[in-house]
């Protein structure tokens, strides 16, 4: 096996001597590559965003923004990345760089002050730069919105980065002035090319051992030798462990990028999403489709996250407060389990069983998760947190309702937050099915959601405005449906 | 004019221009303190042992586990100091401590060949504690009377007489939150100990003259065999004002002790355990308004949470005192101040230093009350705006001068924000939403300037001028984010009369320019500012010598306008790289140390009065927000700020900091929500919200939709360098209006009239509860008992009866 390597603004070199536990943003530090900087070590500031090339949607390759501080540098083996440093061009010697049109505009405009953070909204930015998606409207003065640019820049792209100082208007302004890229621009021309390929790695060291097999069957011979493996595929959960609580595994397995786990299929009955699609490939392949899933994806972490994060990860991580299954109960979707015997399918419902527990047993992974069709009519995400933008939720809320002739036919209702796993709240589901869409039937499950689970107070809200929630969350989507029908 | 304020012909001063650094920042090129660690060789990485109690007496301290693990190559303890063991100025703050005083407190720090070797040996250091009983809140701590410093009294005209004379008397109670700094960068220091054994510490600091002060005393070394350098810090909002010494000083230490280099960064999680917050504030009151609403007596006590040590609490608490008024005449007025020790971090300096605690509460009381008195809340604090020319003085006895510049900055902001219109916008709008509400609040601010202790009003600079014309300024000030170097860039260009290309700025070290002050209360530009500036008004008296005599004419009649000398009336000209090589061959000495000190300033805090002020700062802002009913959810839709900077130094610098200001103390205001852990368990004390996943920033999502910042215009202020004004903190406190809007929106669903109490932070969570409240208060009999908001002892109580109104509030926040 070659030597794990990896390319970073256009030089590649070996990961060698690094950890396998050693982030990318350890990696570039420790290189002399000091721009990209340490926030919170948590994926939460946007201080360590680079720039990475992956398999792109509408372009053989994309330029994704990362947390830097979550990726192990020995999953980037093969792969290349950009850091604030390689946006710049040099200039002539004793002549100030060139810069990129992203950090142009946050240096004229005032958008740094500290500068601290600023490296990382400049490759957050960039990557929003190169979404081959974005476009200018035709028209500057339509469809500008506080989160929409004339240009087409869609400030989501930043929801990941925080900025003590500016307050954030000279950031906005820059965004929303960046033009788009001229025709030879190095990294606009490198979309049109195929991303670099996932290598097959093998990376020890002291002792631990990261891998990357080439094929699931592959990888589910290995977990089969070894149960006790970390599985990661964004490492966006397992970078926290491994920086704020000091965990550190034998073995850590990577799925992020076998074809097996990144297929996304549309069949009569359901869809089948690949656990390892990030939930930026999710998002911008269903482009809608799934109303509720397009309602939650820019209410899930932030984008930086979502460029990394997996559905897999999210309900194999089993956390209570996970804000994908609510959606997927509401859903009525299931996890297809895989080992090395075979695939199982286990409907997400029966599939939590404990505080982070379920049935996935030891040498099993998720492959899938299938959306039956057709899909309730009216949908809908509440997620109630302090903060709009990348705020873990106290509670969230997810329904799926079909309503005829004024008759509510089916209810199902996702809760997360309220409970030691996501539930569902067959009460108030019950309540609600065979009656009319009423607010005398709303009020009465209401009450029943207000009662369900039994949620605690702690930093994030009160046990009693999470119970109050759960009701207003039922209240709102009536008032909304009621409303939307009279306007 | 001034001398001091007065502006030449083509001034740099006063060109909006980006920060000096911007092409650093953007490209990633500018260095912090923790960069230079991967620039240099043998570095030893430094681990904190952090004890997780909240209270309690080490009895036993082993650290020979963590010698065992590889790579560990010393432990640092309080027997290693050949010093003094005190990281503070008030020596109760011991680097090493016998006493665990908070959860988390450090008692020893481990040394390793990597940070990871480092971390374990910090884990198998075993120290044994008996534990002793705590003081985690506020309220706790005002129960058992546990209060350390001084207890000012600040009093003003006869309070008794100004309650009998009042037609309307209402008390209430008001806590609110801390809050954490934030800075992203977290702190950090690398110490070298060089051949001849001198210290050399890069620390992120805001007063480098301290820890230069505090590394010598704990080395038990002279400040010169001591120099500290800043070469910038990724943010510092006054938590690098003090808190940095400790991290300093250990690693310095560390750095004598072995030889090589020590590097000491925290994380995080550490940062967020270890250094000093805002400190979060109780306010018992009592207030006494005319039958007009014109306030005639107010009567407080004010409780700072100081946590385990002084620190700054007492100047801290002393700016709160000062700034009770805002900018509201309250001719009777006895306000007390206290310190309560908890075993908490020592709270510390944050943007405001005290003023934004004191303004909070007459803000709240204002907001409250207006109601009761059946006046429109904008109204009832127009009627009490300071008035200019009737010399009135505030409660500790300096005279508000440019008083008319309340109301015109306000005055200026309702034009600006077509506040009428929108009003009968918003009240159509609410009309039409049953569950949305929108409201429009103006609040304003008097900010005063200057270090209430008026010995730290002074700065020096040092100026040097190449034989190539090159000049070179170092000054007393630190660089973080807030422009300072910037502006002190444009100060020299303009004194100089040369382009800015010509003059750069060395970083901030202790051996250029000694016993500086703290890069703090917003004095950065206004002190360096006048010390560069008269370092270089030296220089160019010294030039325009030389030139006279080139030109032929007296030096009074030579101006030097954009890098040329000319005589008054003549065309003939003397470039400046030619005027400083001739004043090279004439032995004419090109370089100065400048200096300055702020003049008519006194202050007695003993009586609490005096003028400790050089000038106040004002402002005015207006916001908009929507609330949803259903959830305390909100929006800030639009912003209006029109704010005194003076004639402003460097415009693009000045209106960063206002935005940047406003939307930190919205923060403050809204969002961020300090846990502690109040309980009786085994983890009482402990912060829980120890991270950026659990303390939120705010973020894109809390920036006004539409954010219009205007400065005061002909605005000159004669008692500053070139007519600006100081403006890192003031603005902070322009976003009460913010929280103002959201009482009045929560008052919207309910049938307007009532009072409106709101917790601080004003959370969702909090404007949910306050909005259920004002609902109640349109269903008169309904028992208040057994609603979710009492329940839960979240939310704020209160009661009028009889035009009085006996209120018990009390934030979220260590409820």
């Amino acid at each position: 096996m070659v030597a794990a390597r990896i390319t970073v603004n256009g030089k590649e070199a070996p990961i060698a001597p690094a950890a396998p536990h050693t982030t990318v943003l350890d990696y570039l530090r420790e290189r002399g590559l000091t721009g990209t900087k340490e926030g919170c070590a948590e994926g939460e500031c946007g201080a360590c965003s680079v720039l990475v090339a992956r398999p792109g949607v509408h372009k053989p390759t994309d330029w994704v923004a990362v947390n830097a501080c979550l990726v192990p540098v020995a999953a980037l083996d093969g792969q290349e990345i950009v850091t604030s440093e390689g946006l710049a061009t040099a200039g002539r010697p004793g002549t100030p760089p060139l810069l990129h049109p992203v950090q142009e505009g946050m240096a004229v405009r005032g958008g740094s002050q500290c500068g601290y953070c600023t490296p990382g909204f400049v490759c957050s930015m960039a990557a929003e730069y190169y979404r081959p998606g974005r476009c200018a409207r035709a028209d500057a003065s339509v469809g500008h919105t506080a989160e929409h640019g004339p240009n087409g820049f869609d400030l989501h792209a930043l929801s990941g980065n925080l900025c003590r100082c500016t307050g954030y208007r000279p950031i906005r302004d820059a965004a929303f002035a960046v033009g788009m890229p001229v025709e030879d621009d190095p990294l606009a021309r490198r979309r049109e090319q195929a991303p670099p390929r996932p290598v097959a790695t093998e990376y020890t060291q002291g002792g631990s051992t990261f891998v990357r097999k080439e094929t699931l069957s592959e990888t589910l011979e290995l977990l089969r030798e070894l149960p006790d493996a970390v599985l990661v595929a964004g490492s966006t959960d397992w970078g926290v462990e491994v920086n704020i609580r000091s965990r550190r595994a034998d073995c850590v397995i990577a799925l992020d990028r076998l074809a097996e786990l990144r297929e996304l299929r549309v069949e009569s009955h359901c869809l089948e999403i690949g656990a390892a699609l990030t939930l930026t490939e999710i998002e911008r392949r269903l482009d809608g489709r799934v109303p509720l899933l397009a309602e939650l994806f820019p209410q899930f972490a932030s984008r930086l996250i979502r460029n990394s994060a997996t559905l897999g990860g999210n309900l194999g991580t089993g956390s209570p407060i996970g804000d994908s299954p609510p959606v997927l109960l509401a859903l009525e979707a299931s996890v297809v389990l895989v080992d090395a015997d075979g695939e199982r399918e286990v409907p997400l419902a029966d599939y939590f069983t404990g505080y982070r527990q379920s049935v996935r047993r030891p040498g099993e992974l998720i492959r899938a998760v299938r959306i039956p069709l057709p899909l309730a009519r009216v949908t809908a995400f509440h997620k109630i947190a302090k903060r709009r933008f990348d705020d873990i939720s106290s509670v969230a809320v997810a329904f799926a309702l079909d309503l005829e002739d004024g008759i509510v036919r089916k209810a199902r209702i996702g809760l997360g937050g309220v409970a030691a796993t996501p539930i569902r709240a067959f009460a108030a589901e019950a309540a609600l099915e065979g009656r009319a869409w009423s607010a005398e039937t709303v009020e009465a499950a209401a009450r029943l959601l207000r009662a369900e689970g039994t949620p605690m107070s702690d930093h994030r809200a009160s046990a009693g405005y999470r119970s109050a929630m759960l009701g207003q969350s039922l209240l709102k989507l009536y008032a909304q449906t009621t409303e939307a029908v009279s306007s | 004019m001034s001398h001091l304020s007065e502006r030449p012909d083509k001034p740099a001063v006063g060109v909006s221009m980006p920060h000096e650094s911007a092409v650093l920042h953007v490209t990633g090129a500018a260095l912090y303190t923790d960069d230079l660690v991967h620039r240099t060789k043998d570095v030893l990485h430094a681990y904190p042992v952090q004890v997780m109690k909240a209270h309690g007496r080490i009895t036993g301290l082993r650290t020979e586990p963590a010698l065992a693990v590889p790579g560990v190559v010393r432990v640092l303890t309080g027997a290693d100091v050949p010093g003094v063991n005190d990281a503070g100025m008030k020596h109760d703050e011991p680097l090493f401590p016998d006493e665990v005083m908070f959860h988390g407190h450090a008692v020893a720090w481990v040394l390793g060949e990597t940070l990871e070797a480092a971390r374990l040996g910090a884990a198998a250091v075993e120290v044994e504690l008996d534990e002793l009983p705590s003081v985690v809140t506020l309220r706790e701590a005002i129960e058992a009377e546990s209060f350390h410093g001084a207890r000012p009294l600040m009093t003003t005209g006869d309070v008794d007489a100004g309650f009998a004379d009042s037609a309307h008397v209402f008390t209430g109670e008001f806590q609110f939150s801390d809050q954490e700094h934030f800075y992203l960068e977290t702190h950090a220091a690398l110490a070298l100990v060089d051949e001849a054994e001198q210290v050399f510490v890069q620390s992120s600091t805001q007063h480098p003259s301290e820890t230069q002060e505090i590394v010598a005393h704990v080395l038990g070394l002279y400040s010169h065999e001591v120099t500290v350098q800043c070469l910038r810090m990724g943010g510092g909002f006054g938590g690098k004002e003090m808190q940095p010494h400790g991290f300093a000083a250990v690693a310095a230490l560390g750095a004598k002790l072995t030889g090589r280099p020590v590097r000491v960064r925290l994380s995080r999680t550490q940062d967020l355990t270890m250094s000093g917050k805002r400190h979060g504030f109780h306010a018992a009151w009592k207030i006494g308004f005319d039958a007009d609403g014109r306030i005639q007596a107010l009567d407080a006590t004010l409780t700072a949470d100081g946590g385990w040590s002084l620190d700054l609490s007492e100047p801290v608490v002393a700016r709160a005192l000062c700034h009770i008024d805002n900018t509201y005449w309250i001719p009777n007025a006895r306000v007390a101040g206290r310190i309560a020790k908890t075993n908490k971090v020592s709270n510390t300096a944050f943007r405001g230093f005290g003023g934004p605690q004191g303004m909070l509460v007459i803000e709240d009381i204002l907001g409250r009350c207006a109601p009761l008195l059946g006046l429109d809340p904008a109204e009832l604090r127009k009627r009490n705006f300071y008035r200019p020319g009737l010399g009135q003085t505030t409660p500790y006895g300096q005279t508000v001068a440019q008083a008319g510049r309340i109301a015109a900055v306000w005055q200026q902001v309702e034009d600006n924000g077509t506040i009428a219109d929108r009003t009968r916008a918003i009240a159509a709008f609410n009309a039409a939403h049953p569950h949305t509400k929108r409201a429009l609040a103006i609040t304003g601010v008097k900010f005063g300037i200057s270090f209430n202790l008026t010995a730290f009003n002074q700065a020096g600079a040092l100026v040097l001028i190449y034989k190539d014309g090159s000049v070179l300024i170092n000054h007393g000030g630190t660089e973080m984010g807030q422009g300072l170097h910037t502006k002190m860039l444009q100060v020299a260009a303009t004194t100089l009369g040369i382009p800015l290309h010509k003059v750069r700025l060395a970083p901030t070290r202790t051996d250029k320019v000694p016993n500086t002050s703290a890069t703090a209360a917003s004095s950065g530009a206004d002190l360096n500012g006048a010390a560069v500036k008269n370092a270089c008004e030296q220089l160019r008296a010294r030039l325009l010598q030389v030139a006279a005599s080139r030109l032929g004419t007296n030096a009074a009649d030579v101006r030097i306008t954009e890098g040329v000398a000319r005589a008054l009336g003549s065309e003939t000209e003397l470039a400046w790289d030619d005027l400083v090589r001739t004043a090279y061959f004439q032995r004419v000495q090109l370089s100065a140390s400048g200096f300055y000190r702020t003049e008519g300033l006194h202050w007695d805090a003993k009586t609490f009065r005096g003028s400790p002020f050089k000038y106040f700062a004002y402002g005015a802002a207006a916001a908009e927000v929507e609330v949803d009913g259903f959830t305390g959810a909100y929006r800030i839709r639009r912003v209006d700020i029109v704010h005194d900077v003076g004639d402003s130094l460097s415009p693009m610098i000045d209106i960063g900091q206002v935005e940047g200001g406003f939307v930190q103390g919205a923060g403050w205001l809204t969002l961020e929500d300090l846990r502690w852990d109040t309980g009786d368990g085994p983890r009482r004390g402990r912060l829980l919200t120890q991270a950026a996943s659990t303390y939120k920033l705010p973020s894109f999502s809390e920036m006004p939709e539409e954010f219009n910042v205007t400065l005061m215009e002909n605005a000159t202020e004669e008692g500053a360098v070139y007519g600006s004004k100081a403006v890192g903190e003031p603005p902070l406190m322009l976003a009460f209006c913010v929280r103002e809007a959201l009482r009045q929106a929560a008052a919207a669903f309910g049938p307007g009239g009532a009072s409106v109490e709101l917790a601080a932070p004003a959370t969702p969570e909090a404007v949910f509860w306050a909005v259920q409240a004002a609902r109640r208060a349109g269903v008169p009999d309904k028992d208040a008992a057994g609603n979710d908001a009492a329940g839960n002892g979240h939310a704020v109580r209160g009661n009028a009866r009889n035009g009085r109104v006996g209120a018990d509030a009390e934030a979220l926040s260590g409820a």
